[in-house]
């Protein structure tokens, strides 16, 4: 009998970015929820960069915002600086990107998840899940040795599992920045039967801005205007006095310091057995792995606006500390830098993905979820999402509602979740927009029209933005009929228009729809040639754009969709035994049972299974 | 990233090749009849499959209307290879009789026509192609039934059946890729996919990390690129239609004793001097493999080193490839050395090839004949019941032997034709054609029909890599952001990975991370 015994609907392990957005989706949609954190003073806290956002990640944000996330609203309240990243590229690869004011960040979401109905805040560590005979969930255990009983439990534990920093010879039992490690939880999953994984990654050092010459370096400027990353955010309110980020590079004597140093490095040595990101290499990675590239670029960011320390991005390190010092000071204005945080590489326990549904629940713990890097996954971005995606499932199973489904062609969060369960990950997964095989239908800006109606329908959309999405999305179907109907003559004031664009002069007259669809003109640079525009918010307008501009691709991926779709929509049974379905290939035949596909299309895409083993399926379905 | 799709319209052959000649194009889905009608003609020109009534049946020509498509077939919309239909005599495969069969009374219980062609293999293989060309997809290993079973045409019963079918096509198929799928066809396709997935990871990871790398002067690289492969698609897609892209036929073998000629008949049936042709016994020390086409038949014939007990390392291993290549065979040429009597080592050949579908050619009767006709087939007799009587010693114990099984055996043993030949002289060649052309129409022998079928598979497969880079040309000419290029790029190395059997996975990302210092 516990000491301390309660009952709520929903346990949060962990308050990072995946942990937030699960605690705050549960509240929200009337869950008495308690989120636990070993730090109360770290929620939110970006350990790595100072960035939100970035390719592919920046769509993530959006998707968030369109389901009722809170990350891009925080950002929004919380950034120094802002970018649109590709704009010279097609509308599927524009992706905005912020420099985050860290602190700033991390409490405003705290403020956001005190202040929040139904939400309780605990520091704690949490050791064991308690399940009952079936399996199933019912509660979780503290170190303090209290009992919480819970409907359903998301752990969102990031890399403080049997966290384990390194650099050089120096070796930490902590999770990220020197916090508390949690180093009960694994072995309580393990008791249950779960696999885990471990990880690694790494972070650059932090400097102390005023020792940094940046005289030598080459300033980088924010977008004017900024585009917000919320759906609900007013522009004129993120039109703010940006901060400068600062760009140099690495020279020949740190690649040689690297490569003089290389035995000490504990990645080099053997000391290091987790397995890091390819997309995000040390800089000592960087110089083996590219030996025949003599510089590579650092940016030099803000860590906040209210502290001096400087984010030296792009030279993520474990090298012992004399290395780390010797190799920073020979890049350019960073000769006399003074070190305020080592680089160090981090070591991490997670899951294998692999055994959780397509709601992100274990297939055998039923009541259990998991979201965020306990997933195998890296970035603030993904972890949120995910967060957000088991918090909204968690919340519909204890309701008795039809769970999320987002799938590969309706949105990037589809996309991360599909990748996550169904494919073997070797290393921390980073979304990417080649990942998405319908890109130029899950672009950035139209995640509100892509996944509103499911935020509705999950009751994290208000009816009036609700409404407000509706209305939107009539605006741009009206103006996109218009377009398409009104038509231009060939005379005097069109061809001069035309030729101020260095577009060739019209021979008869074409509608505005075909202008726009030349690669020179859009629908913003005709507008003198359209008296009866109506006055619409520029949203609006770049919808309209963008879907009369690049129709004829649109309309390729939206029939390969169709395609896909069949595929997702032909489900296989959770029971299905797949020993007893003949003629499977072995390799197949394991894959499956280990992944159990939802659908023929999912199964589809589990390495090892090809097109026969479907047809075999497929039948045997039928049978 | 699989495509599977049951509602597209697919096309096979759909007769074992060898039967009297005749073979049988099934084309099964909603546009069936579309597609007929595409290379329908009738003997007015006037008549049109789709206007015709269900379960009847039509008299009149296919013609290979599409053919000039592939030269010029850019349009830009997504049906551009569907061409219009020609109403001129060019192009004529074959005389044909067409049934026509709607859904739902058909085996599929979808739309089903039937072309029944009668000019031999390659007029059906045309025919096949034809088909595919006017817009069907080549059916998957065992789809018909797939479909029949799925739309509720096949008792349940039969359902593990199916699965096996589509299981042992499949392994089939994946034989095919990776092992058949090799030498010259394989290199250039891995070389051309391996540029692609190149190219493809340069623009992602300029995408992903475009502080870090930009595409200056990439653009002309690449439309230099995509010429190239476009023209290198055409040239493989030119090579498929005369038939050399993966090699189908009969799979035939010739053996005997060293220096029984065996050289000498594939260079007499080539028409050219292949191998090294020496009078020295053991010169021929790996397996050659040639494609011949004698009256109307194609053989796939592997010439082998002879086969007997050596010492010598090297031609130990071209010996046991010959034993190989015997097992997989469908016709076994055995030449015996007319001028030399049979000895144990002739025994040993038999032993190895006596269940097989064998033509004896008693080879040099330009020389002193040592060895008659009336003599093999004593031996042959004398051995049939020798081998006969050990299976059975070995199944039963029992040491006798009947007259009546001798005379039984005899009997068996004098079916195997044998006929009087000279390689040298280049006589006989008419004898082996005619034993062929009884044996083929038999239905004794056939043609590796699911051969044909792959080779129809990766002809449609080159059409589409083809398509897809015709779409990245006009993207690029088009001035499109350059993240438009990779959709069709990548489209068109998955269409390519398809024919060598390889799974798409991770590629991409692989490429991107290996290649490119990816991360701020």
């Amino acid at each position: 009998m516990a000491l301390v015994e309660e009952y709520t609907d929903v346990v949060v392990v962990g308050a990072g970015h995946a942990g937030c957005e699960a605690a705050l989706a549960c509240a929200r949609l009337g869950l008495s929820t308690i989120i636990f954190t070993v730090s109360v003073d770290s929620i939110a806290m970006m350990p790595c960069n100072p960035h939100i956002g970035g390719s592919s990640k920046g769509h993530l944000v959006r998707e968030i915002d369109a389901l009722g996330g809170e990350m891009g609203k925080c950002i929004d309240h919380t950034f120094l600086q802002s970018k649109m990243l590709n704009k010279s590229k097609g509308p599927a690869v524009h992706s905005l990107r912020a420099q985050a004011d860290k602190t700033a960040y991390s409490e405003r979401m705290r403020r956001t998840l005190e202040n929040q109905e139904n939400l309780s805040i605990q520091q704690m560590e949490v050791n064991e899940i308690l399940t009952d005979e079936s399996g199933r969930l019912t509660g979780v255990k503290t170190y303090s040795g209290a009992v919480y009983h819970c409907k359903a439990a998301i752990l969102c534990t990031g890399t403080y599992l049997n966290g384990r920093c390194i650099y050089g010879d120096v070796e930490m039992l902590t999770g990220p920045n020197g916090l508390q490690s949690a180093t009960h939880l694994t072995d309580s999953l393990k008791e249950h039967g779960i696999i885990m994984k471990r990880f690694k990654t790494g972070t650059p050092c932090r400097m102390d801005g005023r020792t940094i010459d940046y005289s030598k370096m080459t300033p980088q400027y924010g977008d004017v205007p900024v585009v917000p990353f919320s759906f609900e955010t007013d522009p004129k309110d993120v039109q703010i006095d940006q901060a400068t980020v600062w760009l140099t590079h690495t020279t020949e004597e740190t690649h040689e310091i690297i490569r003089e140093n290389l035995d000490r490095s504990p990645l080099y040595s053997g000391k290091i057995s987790g397995v890091g990101p390819r997309y995000c290499p040390s800089i000592e990675d960087k110089v083996v792995r590219f030996a025949d590239r003599k510089s590579h670029q650092v940016f030099v960011e803000p860590q906040g606006k209210n502290t001096n320390e400087m984010y030296i991005d792009g030279m993520s390190s474990s090298m012992p500390e004399d290395v780390q010092i010797a190799m920073y000071h020979s890049v350019p204005g960073l000769e006399h830098a003074k070190i305020v945080r080592n680089a160090y590489a981090i070591e991490y326990d997670c899951v294998d993905a692999q055994q959780l549904t397509r709601t992100f629940e274990f297939k055998k713990i039923r009541g259990l979820f998991s979201a965020g890097q306990m997933n195998g996954s890296s970035g603030y971005e993904e972890a949120a999402a995910q967060g957000l995606y088991a918090g909204i499932n968690a919340a519909m199973e204890i309701l008795g509602k039809e769970p999320l489904l987002i799938d590969r062609s309706e949105g990037y969060i589809g996309v991360l979740v599909d990748d996550l369960i169904t494919r073997e990950n070797h290393e921390p997964y980073r979304m990417m927009t080649s990942r998405a095989e319908y890109r130029l239908l899950l672009r950035q800006d139209n995640a509100d029209l892509r996944l509103t109606e499911k935020g509705h329908r999950v009751g994290l959309i208000s009816d009036e933005r609700y409404e407000r999405f509706l209305q939107k999305k009539e605006q741009i179907e009206r103006e996109t009929e218009r377009v398409k109907k009104v038509s231009v003559g060939a005379g005097e004031k069109v061809q001069e228009v035309l030729r101020k664009c260095g577009s060739d002069p019209l021979s008869t007259s074409a509608t505005l729809a075909e202008l726009i669809r030349r690669p020179e003109l859009d629908y913003f640079c005709l507008a003198e040639l359209d008296p009866e525009r109506p006055d619409l918010p520029y949203a609006v307008q770049e919808e309209v754009n963008i879907g009369i501009k690049y129709e004829g691709y649109i309309k390729r991926q939206e029939r390969q969709v169709v395609q896909f779709e069949k595929a997702e929509q032909t489900l296989i049974p959770d029971d299905l035994d797949y020993d007893v379905v003949p003629s499977l290939r072995t390799e197949a035949r394991q894959n499956l049972k280990k992944v159990k596909p939802a659908s023929i299309g999912q199964a589809s895409r589990i390495t090892g299974v090809n097109p026969a083993d479907i047809s075999v399926l497929l039948v045997y379905l039928k049978r | 990233m699989h495509k599977m799709s049951d509602e597209d319209t697919i096309a096979a052959i759909s007769t074992a090749i060898s039967e009297s000649g005749i073979g049988i194009v099934r084309i099964s889905g909603p546009d069936a009849i579309k597609i007929a009608d595409k290379v329908y003609r009738s003997p007015g020109g006037k008549k049109h499959l789709k206007d015709v009534p269900t379960h009847t049946i039509h008299y009149g020509y296919v013609a290979d209307l599409v053919s000039s498509s592939l030269v010029q077939s850019s349009s830009s919309s997504q049906d551009s290879s569907i061409g219009e239909k020609v109403h001129s005599s060019e192009g004529v495969i074959d005389e044909v009789l067409v049934s026509v069969m709607r859904a739902p009374k058909t085996y599929t219980a979808e739309d089903v026509v039937e072309i029944n062609c009668h000019g031999g293999v390659l007029v059906v293989t045309k025919v096949l192609d034809a088909v595919i060309r006017a817009g069907a997809r080549p059916a998957e290993p065992g789809e018909f039934t797939k479909r029949a079973f799925l739309n509720g045409r096949i008792d349940l019963t039969e359902a593990e059946a199916v699965m096996d079918v589509i299981e042992s096509k499949n392994q089939f198929a994946l034989q095919n890729s990776v092992s058949q799928v090799r030498g010259s066809l394989y290199r250039t396709i891995s070389g051309m996919r391996s540029q692609m997935i190149y190219q493809s990871a340069h623009i992602e990871a300029c995408l992903d990390d475009p502080e870090a790398l930009s595409f200056d002067e990439y653009v002309p690289e690449l439309s230099e690129y995509t010429d190239k492969w476009i023209s290198e698609v055409s040239h493989l897609l030119e090579t498929a239609d005369s038939g050399r892209l993966m090699q189908e036929g009969i799979r035939t073998v010739i053996v005997g004793k060293p220096n029984a000629g065996k050289s000498s008949l594939l260079n007499l049936l080539l028409g050219e001097e292949r191998a090294i042709v020496t009078p020295i016994a053991g010169t021929t020390r790996d397996v050659l493999t040639e494609t011949v086409t004698i009256g109307g038949m194609t053989l796939m014939i592997t010439d082998t080193a002879g086969i007997r007990d050596t010492e010598d390392i090297v031609e130990k291993i071209g010996v046991q490839r010959a034993r190989d290549a015997v097992e997989k065979a469908d016709l076994v040429l055995y030449l015996i050395d007319s001028s030399t009597s049979i000895d144990i080592e002739d025994r040993e050949i038999f032993n190895l090839i006596r269940e097989k579908n064998v033509i004896i050619l008693q080879n040099k009767t330009d020389l002193n004949t040592v060895t008659d006709i009336e003599s093999i087939r004593r031996e042959l007799g004398k051995l049939f019941i020798k081998y006969k009587c050990a299976d059975e010693r070995q199944n039963t114990g029992d040491n006798e032997q009947s007259a009546d099984q001798e005379s039984l055996e005899t009997d068996v043993s004098s079916k195997i034709p044998v006929i009087p030949f000279s390689a040298k002289e280049r006589t006989g060649l008419d004898d082996l054609i005619a034993a062929l052309k009884k044996m083929f129409f038999s239905g004794q022998i056939a043609y590796n029909d699911e051969v044909i079928i792959t080779n129809a598979r990766h002809k449609a497969l080159l059409q589409r890599t083809l398509e897809s880079l015709r779409q990245l040309k006009r993207s690029i000419d088009d001035h499109m952001p350059e993240d438009f290029y990779t959709i069709d790029l990548m489209s068109a190395y998955e269409s390519m990975g398809e024919i060598t059997g390889e799974e798409i996975g991770d590629d991409l990302a692989d490429e991107i991370f290996s290649r490119f210092c990816m991360g701020k």
